[in-house]
């Protein structure tokens, strides 16, 4: 282990729903710049921990700490400043904005002009708002979506919606990106595209990424570590090449063995 | 450089609308217009800061808040207390229907705005009501049979409402406070995990709605000699509701236009009593089938007056 300290540190966290405890027991920690993914079959409480993460449920038991801050409690627009942004497993853009709106919205929080500056309109709004835009266009270009900037967010292709997403989601300015299975619904090609994309992002912006996904391939490709969530616990950790041979893993994904 | 061209035609379309104002006011002090026409007019002008204070909350922000009446009630009691009991200025008057308008949807909002959909529509209806009993019970303001209030409304106050509110309304939607208030409305979730307050936002739409609701309700309560709490009733909410609805939700100039074109309708109505709710049903039904996303869509006028990129900017102008 390496002396860095964690920058994510998730201790027992766990959440019930009345007498389901949907998720519980789960210990996990990420470095500073590394990508980890989060694997499971289906309704193993993979995107129920992300909502513990980003304030959408608050955890039952234990704690979760970002930098050493604890989360637990935080309302989700609290804990998305403190720098965890994520993206949805089913798209959630703000369809009926442009994508450049789109970004902008996530760039909200840096603005500094309150709101009777922008009623009034005094300089202090222009100023603001014409810098917003310009980073604004800036960051679409790094996704290649300047072309698209005055389009709808509604009327753009599948792909381009999902990377529309990342995109918002990085320019809330994170430390700590999550990817509800961004690969969902796209073809081979697709998906290899969009690993290149996260792997160009998590250089340029020095990202921690926290990845779920059900493509096998694609998780074992790009992780380093992964971790596997089975009925709400963790089952394992480690590599992609000791994930791959656990039989814990295999067990809960294909079920066991008849002896 | 683009931010600087949209001011240029804020601008001229502000001088624009001055000018029609001062016409207007030679108009109406030189009796060119009959006295009928110009009652109409009010009506028109009160209905527009109705329509566009509720578009703020329903448009904008997505709340489904079907109260509306009661702010308006809030603010006409409140300024006829202001010049009738206490007998200060009408300017304090409007001003202090709006405030103590937005110190209801304060009161009301930040309860009630963490209800959803439904739930919402339900608890600020009930709140209208509540205001009306209110003000029914309270012998101060002459309970059931209302109140007299002298006739102070003149074309200028009305007009100067008209523009601030829209003016207001305007520059809150089109800056980093409006497009978090219209991300609420497109997808709370997600907002919330873009950084965004969405009570916040909710309550400050809330607030600044119930405040221009307050000013027409002022400018109402001094416009018709007497105000009875009859006149606040759920019905007064729908009709704001419908001008917003039929404008397109999320459309400013829709919800204007909207407001403009059903005053007049039902004004000219007036004359066949017992067609007027029939009529006025019918042209709503039509209009749901064959235009259910309102008169201008999401668009605002601007937009057909340009074209290329800026066209498809659509809020953003």
């Amino acid at each position: 282990m390496t002396a860095k300290t964690p920058l994510l540190k998730v201790n027992n966290a766990g959440i019930r729903f009345g007498g389901l405890k949907a998720v519980s027991d789960v210990n996990l920690e990420l470095k500073q710049g590394e990508l980890v993914g989060l694997i499971g079959p289906n309704g193993a409480g993979k995107t129920t921990f992300f909502n513990l993460l980003t304030g959408v449920y608050v955890p039952t038991e234990g704690s979760i700490e970002l930098d050493g801050d604890k989360l637990n409690g935080l309302a989700p627009y609290k804990i998305t400043k403190k720098g965890i942004s994520r993206t949805f497993q089913n798209i959630r853009l703000f369809s009926e904005l442009s994508v450049l709106d789109n970004v902008k919205v996530a760039y909200h929080s840096l603005a500094k002009h309150s709101i009777l500056s922008s009623i009034f309109r005094l300089p202090k709004h222009f100023s603001e708002e014409k810098y917003m835009e310009e980073k604004a266009i800036e960051f679409l270009k790094i996704f290649n979506l300047d072309n698209v900037m005055h389009e709808t967010a509604k009327n753009l292709p599948y792909g381009q919606q999902r990377r529309l997403e990342i995109a918002r989601a990085l320019a809330a300015n994170p430390k700590l990106l999550l990817l509800d299975e961004p690969a969902a619904g796209m073809n081979p090609q697709e998906t290899e595209e969009l690993m290149n994309l996260i792997a160009l992002i998590r250089k340029k912006f020095d990202l921690t990424i926290l990845l779920i996904e059900h493509d096998m391939l694609l998780v074992m490709g790009v992780c380093e570590r992964i971790y596997v969530l089975d009925h709400g616990q963790l089952i394992a950790d480690g590599t992609p090449e000791q994930i791959r041979n656990n039989p814990k893993v295999i067990e809960a994904y294909l079920g066991e063995e008849v002896s | 450089m683009n931010i600087l061209k949209h001011a240029k035609g804020f601008w001229s379309s502000i001088v624009l609308a001055i000018v029609f104002g001062v016409v207007m006011q030679f108009l109406i002090t030189g009796e060119i217009i009959n006295f009928f026409y110009v009652n109409t007019l009010y009506f028109i002008g009160i209905n527009i800061i109705l329509a566009a204070s509720l578009h703020l909350i329903i448009g904008i922000t997505g709340q489904f808040s079907i109260g509306h009446a009661g702010f308006l009630a809030v603010g006409a009691y409140a300024s006829a207390i202001i010049t009738m009991k206490l007998e200060l200025p009408f300017s304090l008057s409007l001003l202090a229907g709006g405030v103590a308008a937005a110190i209801a949807g304060l009161i009301i909002g930040i309860p009630t705005l963490r209800l959803k959909g439904d739930y919402l529509a339900i608890a600020t209806l009930g709140f209208g009501e509540i205001v009306r009993i209110v003000f029914l019970n309270i012998e101060y303001v002459g309970g059931a049979s209302g109140m007299t209030v002298t006739q102070l409304t003149t074309w200028p106050w009305l007009f100067g409402s008209i523009l601030l509110t829209l003016i207001v309304i305007r520059n809150f939607t089109n800056s980093t406070h409006g497009r978090a208030c219209i991300s609420v409305r497109e997808n709370e979730i997600a907002a919330d995990a873009m950084g965004i307050n969405t009570t916040y936002y909710k309550v400050v739409a809330f607030a600044i709605g119930a405040f221009f609701a307050g000013v027409a309700g002022a400018l109402y309560a001094h416009n018709f000699f007497i105000i009875q709490p009859t006149n606040f009733g759920f019905l007064k909410s729908f009709d704001i509701l419908i001008f917003v609805v039929l404008g397109g939700l999320g459309s400013l100039s829709g919800a204007v236009l909207s407001a403009i074109l059903l005053t007049i309708i039902s004004t000219f109505l007036q004359s066949y009593p017992e067609l007027r709710m029939i009529i006025y049903s019918l042209v709503l039904i039509m209009m749901m089938l064959y235009r259910p996303q309102g008169l201008m869509g999401t668009r605002e006028l601007t937009s057909f007056f340009k074209f290329g990129k800026s066209a498809k900017r659509g809020i953003n102008s």
